[in-house]
C-alpha cells in the first residue's frame, strides 16, 4: 500500500481517497461532488492526448483534469 | 406575494420542475442584490397567487463559483418565504450537504426528492418517512418529468406558506464553521434513511459510454453526431425559413403594399423596406432558434454534451475554453446567433464570454451565400471549392488566434470539474418547451435592437431624398467615400463599401444590396462584378466580409447574452479591427508578390 495521486490510476483500478491538497475552491467543489477522506474512487477512462479523467465516486461519475486529480492523494485497494 | 425560491444542486432536474411548476409561463427578471437574470413565474397554489423563482443550481452554499454567490446575493436580499429544494435522488449520499446547510439557514423548507423513477431503476431507496422525521422537514420522492408525487409537493408547499416566514441567520459567512456538524449529521440521516446498492445497475450508461468515450472512436463518433446535428437543424431550418419569408412576402404584396399606396412614396420605404424587413429579418431566424434548441435539449439532456466536454477537453483546455464550447463554435457555422445562446450552459462567466467572443469568426451559413457569389463571379469551378475551403481555414485559425489572445483576459477561475450524468432521453414536452422559451427570449430581446438596425440602414441608403437609393450621393455613399482612405488599402471600392454598410444587418442581403448598388442582377450582376474586380480584390473583400462583424441579430444576441455594453463593444471593435488586418495583409501581399 503506497501513496499515489489519482492521475497515477490505471483504468479500472480503485482506490481509497487519502487527503485532498486543492485550494479552497476546488476543494469545496470536490467535496460536494462526494470527494472525502476515506472514500472510494475508481478510475474508469482517461482521455486521449492526456486529456481529462473520468472517475467515479459513489453514485456519480465525474470528469476532472489531470492537474486536478494530481491534488487528490489515493492509496490503492 | 409569496416568494418561492427553487434551490438544489446542478443536474438535479431543478429547471424541469421549474418548468412543470409554471407550465413554462415564466420570464426573466432583475432582482435586488444580483447582476444576473433570474427566470421567475407566477402560479396560483390555493387561493393565492405565488411567484417561484429558479436560482442557479449550486454545489455549496459557500462557494465561490459565479452561481454560487448569485445565490447566496439573492437570499440575502431577497428572502424566500419558502425554498424548494430539489434533490438528485440517485446522488442523495452527497447532495443532503446543500440540504442541510440551507436547512441551518431556518428557512421555511419542502424536499422534493427528484428523479425516483431513476433511483428506483438502479435501486436506491428511500425511507422518506423516516428521513422526515429525523431532518424535520417535509419531504416528498417526486419525477418533475414524469410528474409523479408532484402533486404531494404542491399540497405540502401550499401548507407550509401558511406559516409565516422565519427570520433567517444574519450572517450566511457565519454558517461556514457550522459545517462540521453537518458531516456527522449527513452520515446518521443517510445510515438510518437510505440504501445504494454497491454495484449501480446502469449498464447502458457503462455500454454507451464505452463505445461513445472510446480513445479511438470517441472522436470521429463526436464528429458524426456534430454532423447530424448540423445537418439537422439547417436542413430542417431551411425550408421552413423560406416557407416564413414567402408568407411574408405575401402579406407585404397582398395587404401591406395597396394600403401603403396612400402615403407617400419615402413614408412607403420607411415602413416596408425599414421597418417590415426589420421583422422579416428576425422572423427568419425564428425556425433556426426552435430547432437548434430542440436538438440541443437531445444532445444536453442527454449528457452527450459532457462527454463532447471529456472528448474535446484536450485541445479545448489550451485554447482557455471547454468542450462544451467547441460544441456552440461548430454550431456557430449554420448560425452565430443560437450558438451564442446556447452559451449559458457554460456556468463560469468568464469560459463563457471567451466562448462569445470566438462564435461570431464562425463562417455562417448567410456569409456562405456570399462567398458562393463571388468565387462564382471570379474563380474558376476548378478553384472555386479550394477557394471557399480556404476560407474556412482563416474562420478555424482567427477562432483560435482569438481564443489565445484573449484566454487570459477571460481567465477561468472555477474549477473544471464536470459530471457525466447516465444517458437519459428527454421528454417530447422537455424538448418542445426549450425551443418555445428560447425563441421566445430572442424575440423579446432582440426584435427591437434589430428592427431599429435595419430602419436606420434604410435611412442611411435612402437619404437624402434627393438622391438615387444606395448611391454614393446617399448617406451611406458618403459614409462609403469618407472610409475609402480605409478600405483602400484593402482594395475594398466604394461600392463594395456601400454594399459592406448593408452586410451589417445580414449577410444574406449583401448580394441583394449589390444588386441595387449597380443596379444589375443574376448573371449580369456577377458579370459586372467579374469585371470590374480582380481575385486578389474579391478575395480580399470576402476576407473582410468573413470577419467583421456577422450581423445585427448577432449583435443584439452578445449584448443580450452578456448584458454588458463593453463587452459587446470590444467583441465588435475587435472582430472589425481583425478583418481591416487581415485583408490588409492579404491585398498588400498578394499585391507585393506581383498578383
Amino acid at each position: 500500500m503506497s501513496a499515489h495521486t489519482l492521475v497515477s490510476l490505471h483504468p479500472g483500478d480503485t482506490a481509497t481517497i487519502v487527503s485532498i491538497h486543492a485550494e479552497e475552491a476546488l476543494h469545496l467543489r470536490l467535496l460536494a461532488l462526494g470527494f472525502r477522506s476515506g472514500k472510494q474512487v475508481e478510475l474508469i477512462r482517461k482521455a486521449s492526448f492526456s486529456g481529462p479523467l473520468q472517475v467515479r465516486v459513489g453514485t456519480t461519475d465525474i470528469m476532472l483534469r489531470r492537474t486536478e486529480a494530481a491534488k487528490i492523494e489515493v492509496c490503492r485497494v | 406575494m409569496k416568494r418561492i425560491a427553487l434551490l438544489g444542486m446542478p443536474n438535479t432536474g431543478k429547471s424541469t420542475l421549474f418548468n412543470r411548476m409554471t407550465g413554462g409561463a415564466a420570464r426573466v427578471g432583475n432582482w435586488p442584490g444580483i447582476t444576473v437574470e433570474l427566470l421567475s413565474g407566477k402560479i396560483l397554489l390555493g387561493e393565492d397567487m405565488v411567484e417561484i423563482i429558479d436560482l442557479p443550481g449550486i454545489y455549496d452554499l459557500h462557494g465561490f463559483s459565479d452561481d454560487e454567490q448569485v445565490v447566496r446575493h439573492f437570499l440575502h436580499d431577497n428572502v424566500p418565504d419558502l425554498a424548494l429544494v430539489i434533490v438528485n435522488t440517485t446522488q442523495i449520499e452527497r447532495q443532503m450537504s446543500l440540504l442541510l446547510q440551507l436547512k441551518q439557514l431556518d428557512m421555511n423548507i419542502v424536499v422534493a426528492l427528484n428523479m425516483s423513477d431513476e433511483a428506483k431503476k438502479f435501486g436506491i431507496t428511500v425511507d422518506v418517512q423516516k428521513m422526515s422525521e429525523l431532518l424535520e422537514l417535509p419531504i416528498f420522492l417526486v419525477s418533475a418529468k414524469y410528474g409523479n408525487g408532484y402533486q404531494e409537493v404542491q399540497q405540502a408547499i401550499t401548507k407550509a406558506l401558511r406559516y409565516p416566514t422565519p427570520g433567517m441567520a444574519e450572517q450566511l459567512r457565519s454558517q461556514l464553521e457550522q459545517d462540521e456538524h453537518i458531516e456527522s449529521e449527513m452520515q446518521r440521516v443517510l445510515k438510518h434513511t437510505v440504501q445504494v446498492p454497491a454495484q449501480l445497475s446502469d449498464n447502458l450508461t457503462e455500454k454507451l459510454d464505452s463505445v461513445m468515450l472510446h480513445p479511438v472512436l470517441g472522436l470521429p463518433i463526436f464528429f458524426g453526431v456534430m454532423y447530424l446535428l448540423f445537418q439537422g437543424v439547417f436542413l430542417f431550418g431551411q425550408p421552413f425559413q423560406e416557407l416564413i419569408a414567402t408568407a411574408l412576402d405575401w402579406v407585404r404584396g397582398a395587404a401591406l403594399e395597396p394600403i401603403m399606396v396612400i402615403f407617400p412614396q419615402s413614408v412607403q420605404g420607411l415602413l416596408l423596406d425599414g421597418v417590415y424587413n426589420g421583422v422579416t429579418t428576425v422572423a427568419a431566424f425564428v425556425p433556426i432558434i426552435v430547432l437548434f434548441f430542440l436538438f440541443m435539449a437531445i444532445v444536453e439532456d442527454s449528457g452527450y454534451l459532457s462527454r463532447a466536454a471529456f472528448l474535446m477537453d484536450a485541445l479545448m483546455s489550451r485554447l482557455g475554453l471547454d468542450g462544451r464550447g467547441f460544441v456552440m463554435l461548430l454550431m456557430g457555422f449554420g448560425c452565430n446567433v443560437p450558438a451564442l445562446m446556447g452559451t449559458r450552459v457554460m456556468r463560469s462567466r468568464a469560459m463563457r464570454l471567451l466562448t462569445m467572443m470566438v462564435i461570431p469568426l464562425s463562417l455562417c451559413s448567410a456569409r456562405l451565400q456570399v462567398f458562393i457569389f463571388f468565387t462564382a463571379a471570379l474563380f474558376s469551378p476548378q478553384a472555386a471549392p479550394l477557394v471557399l475551403f480556404s476560407l474556412y481555414l482563416f474562420s478555424f485559425a482567427t477562432a483560435i488566434i482569438t481564443a489565445l489572445i484573449f484566454k487570459n483576459q477571460f481567465r477561468n477561475s472555477e474549477p473544471f470539474v464536470l459530471e457525466l450524468p447516465p444517458y437519459r432521453f428527454p421528454t417530447a414536452r422537455q424538448m418542445m418547451l426549450r425551443g418555445w422559451l428560447e425563441v421566445r427570449h430572442f424575440l423579446r430581446r432582440a426584435t427591437k435592437f434589430i428592427v431599429a438596425g435595419v430602419v436606420m440602414v434604410w435611412l442611411l441608403t435612402n437619404l437624402p431624398q434627393s438622391a438615387v437609393p444606395a448611391s454614393a450621393d446617399t448617406f451611406a455613399g458618403m459614409i462609403g467615400s469618407a472610409l475609402h482612405p480605409f478600405f483602400a488599402p484593402l482594395g475594398i471600392n466604394e461600392q463594395l463599401t456601400i454594399a459592406l454598410i448593408f452586410g451589417f444587418i445580414a449577410k444574406e442581403i449583401v448580394i441583394g444590396a449589390l444588386a441595387v448598388i449597380y443596379s444589375l442582377s443574376g448573371d449580369a450582376l456577377s458579370g459586372a462584378i467579374g469585371m470590374q474586380l480582380d481575385w486578389v480584390q474579391a478575395y480580399s473583400f470576402m476576407l473582410f466580409t468573413l470577419l467583421y462583424t456577422p450581423c445585427l441579430a448577432t449583435i443584439a444576441t452578445l449584448q443580450s447574452e452578456s448584458k454588458q455594453t463593453s463587452f459587446t463593444v470590444l467583441s465588435l471593435a475587435w472582430s472589425l479591427g481583425l478583418a481591416w488586418l487581415v485583408s490588409f495583409a492579404f491585398y498588400q501581399g498578394a499585391r507585393a508578390l506581383g498578383y
